[in-house]
């Protein structure tokens, strides 16, 4: 493994460099569900997907103002990693105490993805292998479509997701205009047991509901989003027509700078009769 | 063939703790020597081990406010050697952490056992005794042979290692890696840990470490003095092996020299004020 020269860096494809590689691992820890995450850098940052069963996408995006240093060559690269691989690395210090800097090099299609990290003058290089970057899906998510939208405070939903009836093979999501405004409700081995939150609640700091929409969504598929809101101060969550689910986390790293990890659940299909709230 | 030997002090049973615990960690079965001044904790180098070996010593006095020990004959047999499942002494001493003493002796029950009497607080008159009696087996003079003190390795390289919280860390993430890891180091200070699989290659370098001074009786031909000072040694060894070894630490050594022998084997020497240890891991076969 040669450490390269300050010019040779000049010609890397993409060149970033953090002082503390805690910002990109925490918001990367959030999205780590499955080994395999697809990795899209462009000008604006990065964003890294990982996707499971066809029905679940997790997006983690660190904008280039998360880094000390962010430059690319091209419009866009994309690649596919081992995200375990590349967690292991960017924690190989790991110390809570003093910060850990990571220079993150690429130079395009087949080139591995080059990790420098150092802390308190020992240095890891790490040369990860990339693979083809397979098209990730396209949930077809737009604003416009959004029927009801909440922004709440990511405690409550937090407190929710941790006493849920993990015997349940779903979980159901009410938005409304009327009461319950937010209801999310399980059906376990031990009953059916439901959490609501009204729209008045101090909580909730955006409420727009226009249609009184219930939908189903796997229990098992949607617990990786939990990482997420373990995380975040502020979580958006939003339905479109169809059922699709999208929920926004809001995270502070270190610096006090916001990043936002989203992810997209289509709904359970088999699930066809009318909701009983 | 008679043991006794009493702590009263409670650092020094402390001490004896974190020595049984790091030997535990290190090994399944142990064997005990006993001499009139030292205890060592020994595991001979065995095919069945994946070929580690490891020396611990500590002067007797330096732990024990009593010790008494009569070997198997007064003459050059005046030792005792005992071979113990480490886990079982360990926890045996688990419950001496706030004791008031620490016993143990050399008993015979249905079969011979070391005998841990503990002897804890009470606010009544009477004491309250924990007593623990772990099975042993005696090991005949015949065998003794194979319980000697290693050499200490023909290395080309020593050197200090860096602080051993820093590179367990280090070894826990690569161990996540791959099973092998190279470990390399030179005789001005730089040492490098390294996995290479098809997935990843990842490699952490130390410089400017210490190197401890040894001067191999003036022995010019000594591998060390015949090597090139900047050109690295390096072993591949089992990580989990390595792994064992830095994990186990409770002792909070020194130093901790490490000796390589240039794809042979790597040499861990613990240096502390009353106990030394050594561990040894051989290269895998590649």
């Amino acid at each position: 493994m040669v450490l390269r020269s300050q010019t040779e860096d000049d010609d890397f494809a993409l060149n970033a460099c953090i002082e503390n590689a805690r910002n990109v691992t925490h918001i990367l820890k959030a999205v780590h569900f499955k080994d395999t995450a697809t990795v899209f850098a462009t000008e604006n940052g990065l964003k890294v997907t990982v996707e499971d069963s066809k029905c679940i996408q997790g997006n983690a995006f660190i904008q280039d103002q998360v880094f000390q240093e962010y430059s690319i060559r091209d419009e866009a690269l994309t690649f596919q990693i081992n995200l375990d691989i590349l967690l292991e690395c960017l924690n190989i210090f790991g110390s809570s105490n003093s910060t850990t800097t990571m220079r993150m090099m690429y130079n395009g299609y087949g080139t591995p993805l080059v990790l420098t990290l150092e802390e308190d003058g020992a240095v890891t290089d790490c040369s990860i292998r990339t693979m083809e970057a397979e098209e990730t899906l396209d949930f077809e998510f737009t604003a416009a479509n959004v029927v009801n939208k909440i922004i709440m405070k990511a405690d409550c939903l937090r407190e929710a997701f941790n006493e849920m009836d993990a015997s349940s093979e779903v979980l159901q999501i009410t938005m409304s205009p009327d009461p319950p405004h937010f209801r999310l409700a399980t059906f376990g081995l031990l009953g059916q047991s439901h959490h609501d939150i009204p729209k008045n609640s101090d909580m909730v700091e955006y409420f727009e509901c226009n249609e009184s929409l219930t939908n189903r969504y796997r229990l098992n598929l949607l617990k990786p989003s939990v990482k997420a809101v373990n995380l975040a101060c502020k979580v958006c969550v939003r339905v479109d027509h169809r059922g699709f689910l999208s929920l926004q986390h809001m995270i502070k790293n270190e610096n006090g700078q916001i990043c936002f990890v989203e992810y997209y659940c289509c709904p359970d299909e088999e699930f066809d009769e009318p909701a009983t709230t | 063939m008679r043991f006794r030997a009493k702590v009263v002090n409670i650092d020094c049973i402390h001490h004896f703790t974190n020595v049984v615990n790091t030997i535990s960690k290190l090994l399944k079965k142990c064997s005990i020597r006993l001499t009139k001044e030292k205890m060592f904790f020994i595991l001979p180098d065995q095919v069945a081990n994946g070929g580690v070996s490891m020396w611990c010593e500590l002067k007797q006095a330096n732990f024990f406010d009593e010790y008494q020990m009569d070997g198997v004959n007064k003459n050059e047999l005046n030792e005792i050697y005992l071979e113990i499942v480490a886990e079982n002494l360990c926890r045996a001493i688990k419950s001496a952490n706030n004791a008031k003493s620490l016993k143990i002796k050399l008993t015979k029950k249905q079969v011979p056992c070391l005998t841990v009497e503990i002897e804890l607080p009470s606010l009544s008159s009477t004491a309250r005794i924990v007593t623990h009696d772990i099975p042993v087996s005696v090991i005949p003079s015949a065998l003794w042979g194979e319980y000697q003190e290693p050499e200490m390795p023909d290395f080309h390289v020593s050197l200090c290692l860096p602080p051993l919280k820093t590179v367990k860390h280090i070894v826990e993430r690569l161990k996540n890696l791959s099973s092998y890891l190279t470990l390399s180091g030179n005789q001005e200070g730089d040492f490098a840990l390294k996995v290479e699989t098809e997935l990843v290659s990842a490699t952490t370098r130390f410089s400017d470490l210490e190197i401890p001074p040894y001067d191999p009786d003036g022995d010019s031909q000594a591998p060390s003095k015949l090597w090139p000072p900047s050109e690295m040694a390096s072993a591949r060894i089992d990580v989990k092996k390595l792994l064992q070894f830095l994990a186990g630490q409770q002792i909070n050594p020194y130093k901790v020299i490490c000796n390589i022998v240039d794809q042979s084997a790597v040499h861990f020497f613990l240096v502390h004020d009353d106990i030394s240890l050594q561990y040894f891991i051989p290269v895998v076969a590649v």
